[in-house]
């Protein structure tokens, strides 16, 4: 079955999010739609899936015009896609989320699963994907979750699947099996819509490519184009891939933690007894695949988890029950994971944001009095040092791209003297001229002495930066390995899997 | 997320430890306030015939200080045996039922100290006073289980209340009250669902103002109209109960359960209903895939505003019919603000018992049971002042949400109005 699209259009306010995109996607291959976040990639998907009405613009599945006013006008022409969020409910049993919408029900209206239970067992063993129809889906690895969601895709027929980010949960190890089973299914005739903005993958698995920027095509590399030439045609300039850094020698151990746990309020124990030092002038990176106790740890540190028993020791000073307050003024930035909820206050100015944790001091603040032309004269400095581009520090931090909002984080943590660095995530979703700065400023952070804790589940960001890596599973660091480490073996760490010589 | 090893207890074990603890400590508490400290021997007398059933027993007399004391050591066996299946990762149902029994019994030894307790009556009565917190808590479920929180249910009680009261009157034919019941809740259920999915208000807020609503409009009518004009508008027959046959002739439980009205024998159809249909049917999938993840649901073709605005209005209609039991179901006419809170014991029975049919209406039993022991207890007289009394039931209320019930898991999107396109 072919897919095409002809000159959709989606806005949603002033912003044109699809300009006249026109794609086709041909019988039994695979089609990646490279962009970076904000492209526009997602919305022109739900477009083509119904859960978003196009402005304009024609969809033709085998060359006939086709009228989709919701997912279920889409599945009925054989558009079956899987979501980067996915669309299953934890509390269900796979066999339920997969009927969900079709049920079948005998003559007193209960639910017949039998059915579909067998159905699931037979595509499950046709790909082998091991997924059992009476698990609850909260009980799942992602990885699998995402298997329930292609077993649904298939099992109503779907002749077109849309993947959107498909890898962007997975471990390497799970992304290659992933790829492996596209190509699968494209053999048996499923053509496949791969949206993506990891390269790799795209030259791994793809047969024909379309870019998208800033919500137009911009062209269709051949799959033989070089990771550069798809980097700039994706940013529109040419983009330095590889992050120079210099080497140096690492000084005393600035961070010390012992004997880690911390437990969630329901006694669920996230971080399992983790040991680890960092030194000054040195980047650890610590590695895995997201809810493996990185965000918990990187919490626990600056003070913001509850449960914590162990030792985290900063220069000496012994931090652990300290507040957060004392925990950042003894000499730690943290850059958090999610920063639009934990980073910035969306509706309070740049300005004000930019002096969220030093408001009360000078000179800021004297006594009880806040001088905003003292703050906003400040914010001109930093936004200028960090390369932040805006209208006016008086703008609400809203107004800002992710881009922009990550580098004001990173000008209020940075300001501040501090001896330690933490930086949950410090590009997820940014694009990749602001990936270069943060990168780059957070290599210079180490080169002026500073220790940096980076939690990252992105393989590339981690071997870029660090000087050494921690691999975290279920909790544990069960590896502390050097950063000349194969993508290979740090892939098989994440899973939990200790590859030949690198037990630690 | 990934799975983690559980380490220490999970939730339900939590749960289960405090409820160890507090049965521990309630039936030492028993020991000393009903047979330690109290130093009278007069008999307890319990009554268990009511009407023309069969006989097994027809009343039973026992000190007063000796029964409090057996039972009181049942209870802590109780827990003991609580304990032990907590230890062993059991559940512990069976224990805490036995210890229920006997901490009440032992409390009631004491309490009808030279008196005489019809307790066939009391557990009738306290089926009875649960008829409007079942049906309250019933629509509770459905509302909430698809995404929409429910703060009228109150409103929706006492415009069912109305409606029935006001048509059996005019008509004097109970069967019309009944009809029209339904419908004035589902009507008030209307106006939520509009607002809450329509136009995206805040649902608590507005659950409230429709509470609001309905009061201020029953009272002013109750003032211009039922009151000046009683005998046509507010003199409305009562609903006689049916006794099912052989069944109601059944020791105890035959007058408890079989000889009721129409309403309560309609409240055990709809409990059956919606305890198989939210978790076996199409209809109940669909309803908690809204109340979960409504972008899912939507993402599989279903409509969530159209499955969400069914439900709500179906569970106006439920409470309605519950409103009814308050008219032409006990009383006949019509009272001003008559549900008196219902509503909202309700709403906490529906918390209680976890968003579940089953467990509300355990919950709502517990509830009504508490309301009808007051009352008994008030009549007969005893030691406890009735200003106390009257607190039981709504003490219990706390005690049962804030200790027994612990960190529940409502429905993922209860109270999030959900926009197409707006998530995805």
């Amino acid at each position: 079955m072919s897919l095409e699209l002809r000159a959709v259009t989606k806005s949603f306010g002033a912003l044109i999010a699809n300009d006249h995109i026109d794609l086709k996607v041909g019988d039994g291959e695979i089609h990646a739609i490279l962009g970076e976040n904000g492209a526009g990639k997602s919305t022109l998907m739900n477009v083509v899936y119904g859960l978003l009405q196009p402005d304009a613009g024609e969809i033709l599945v085998d060359g006939e015009e086709i009228k989709i006013s919701g997912p279920a006008d889409a599945l009925a022409a054989g558009i079956g896609m899987v979501h980067q969020h996915f669309m299953l409910i934890p509390v269900f049993t796979v066999a339920e989320n997969i009927v969900l919408g079709h049920e079948k029900t005998n003559k007193f209206g209960i639910l017949e699963l039998s059915k579909a239970k067998e159905e699931i067992r037979r595509v499950s063993a046709e790909f082998n994907f091991d997924v059992d129809p009476d698990s609850l889906v909260e009980t799942l690895p992602v990885g699998i979750q995402q298997r329930v969601e292609i077993i649904r895709a298939l099992i109503y027929d779907a002749k077109v699947l849309i993947l959107d980010e498909p890898t962007a949960v997975l471990t390497p190890q799970e992304t290659d099996e992933l790829l492996r089973n596209m190509k699968i299914l494209r053999d048996k005739g499923t053509s496949i819509v791969f949206i993506t903005h990891k390269l790799r993958e795209v030259q791994e698995a793809a047969d024909k490519i379309t870019v998208i920027r800033r919500g137009k095509v911009v062209g269709n590399p051949l799959v033989t184009a070089s990771q550069e030439e798809l980097a700039s045609l994706m940013v529109g300039r040419p983009v330095a891939l590889d992050v120079y850094k210099k080497a140096i020698t690492p000084g005393p151990v600035a961070l010390s933690v012992k004997n880690l746990n911390v437990h969630d309020i329901t006694g669920r124990r996230l971080v399992k007894n983790v040991t680890f030092d960092v030194h000054e002038g040195e980047i650890l990176a610590v590695a895995g695949v997201q809810g493996n106790g990185q965000s918990e740890l990187a919490k626990a540190i600056v003070g913001l988890e509850e449960f914590i028993d162990g030792s985290i020791v900063l220069d000496g000073k012994d931090i652990t029950t300290w507040s957060v307050h004392d925990t950042l003024y003894s000499g730690i930035a943290y850059v958090p994971e999610d920063r639009e909820h934990d980073g910035l206050i969306s509706s309070f100015s740049i300005a004000e944001n930019l002096i969220l944790d030093t408001f009360d001091t000078p000179p800021y603040a004297k006594g009880p009095v806040m001088s905003p032309t003292i703050v906003a004269r400040e914010a001109e400095v930093r936004v200028k040092e960090f390369d932040v581009r805006l209208q006016s520090v008086q703008d609400s931090a809203a107004s800002l791209s992710g881009g922009n909002k990550q580098k004001v984080v990173l000008a209020r943590e940075l300001s501040r003297p501090v001896k330690l660095v933490v930086a949950s995530q410090p590009t997820r979703g940014l694009d990749v001229g602001s990936i270069e700065f943060v990168h780059q400023r957070i290599i210079s952070e180490r080169d002026s002495g500073k220790a940096v804790l980076i939690f990252s589940t992105e393989l590339d960001e981690v071997t870029d930066l660090a000087d050494r890596i921690a691999v975290m599973y279920r909790g544990e660091i069960i590896a502390m390995v050097a950063a000349t480490t194969s993508r290979e073996d740090l892939g098989l760490l994440m899973a939990g899997v200790h590859p030949e010589g690198t037990r630690s | 997320m990934t799975q983690v090893e559980v380490l220490s207890l999970s939730a339900p074990e939590r749960r289960r430890r405090r409820m160890v603890v507090m049965m521990g400590v309630l039936g030492v508490f028993a020991l000393v306030a009903f047979f330690i400290i109290p130093k009278q021997h007069d008999k307890a007398t319990f009554g268990f015939v009511m009407d023309k059933e069969w006989v097994a027993v027809h009343e039973w007399a026992i000190n007063s200080r000796h029964g409090s004391l057996g039972f009181a050591i049942l209870a802590i066996l109780a827990a003991i045996l609580a304990y032990f299946q907590f230890r062993a990762r059991k559940t512990i149902r069976i224990a805490s039922a036995i210890f229920g029994v006997s901490f009440l019994m032992s409390f009631l030894c004491w309490a009808a100290s030279g008196k005489f307790i019809p307790l066939t009556g009391l557990l009738q009565g306290g089926l009875l006073l649960a008829v409007p917190l079942i049906y309250g808590a019933m629509a509770g479920v459905l509302c909430e289980r698809s995404g929409v929180i429910n703060i009228a249910i109150e409103g929706q009680l006492l415009a069912g209340a109305f409606a029935s009261g006001v048509l059996a009157s005019l008509t004097q034919k109970t069967w019309i009250g009944l009809l029209i019941a339904p419908f004035a809740g589902a009507l008030i259920a209307y106006l939520l669902a509009v607002f809450a999915i329509k136009f995206a208000i805040d649902q608590v807020i507005l659950g409230f103002v429709l509470n609001v609503l309905v009061i201020g409009l029953t009272d002013f009518l109750y003032k211009r109209l039922l009151i000046p004009y009683q005998t046509t508008w507010n003199s409305g027959p009562i609903l006689s109960p049916i006794k099912i046959p052989v069944l109601w002739k059944i020791p105890i439980l035959g007058p408890i359960f079989f000889d009721q009205t129409i309403i309560v024998y309609l409240m055990y159809a709809i409990v059956i209903l919606i305890h198989v249909g939210l978790f076996r049917s199409k209809w109940g999938l669909r309803m908690r895939a809204a109340g979960e993840h409504p972008t899912a649901a939507e993402s599989v073709g279903i409509n969530v505003n159209r499955t969400r605005f069914r439900n709500v209005i179906l569970a106006g209609a439920i409470a309605g019919l519950g409103g009814a039991y308050f008219t032409i179901g006990a009383v006949g006419p019509f009272g001003k603000e008559m549900t008196a809170g219902k509503g909202f014991i309700a709403l906490a029975a529906l918390i209680f018992g976890r968003w579940s049919p089953l467990g509300a209406v355990s919950a709502a039993l517990i509830f009504g049971f508490a309301d009808n022991l007051q009352g008994v207890l008030s009549i007969i007289g005893t030691a406890i002042p009735s200003e106390f009394m009257l607190m039981a039931p709504y003490v219990a209320t706390i005690i049962a949400v804030t200790g027994f019930v612990g960190r529940v898991r409502a429905p993922a999107a209860d109270g999030v109005p959900y926009k197409r396109g707006e998530s995805v």
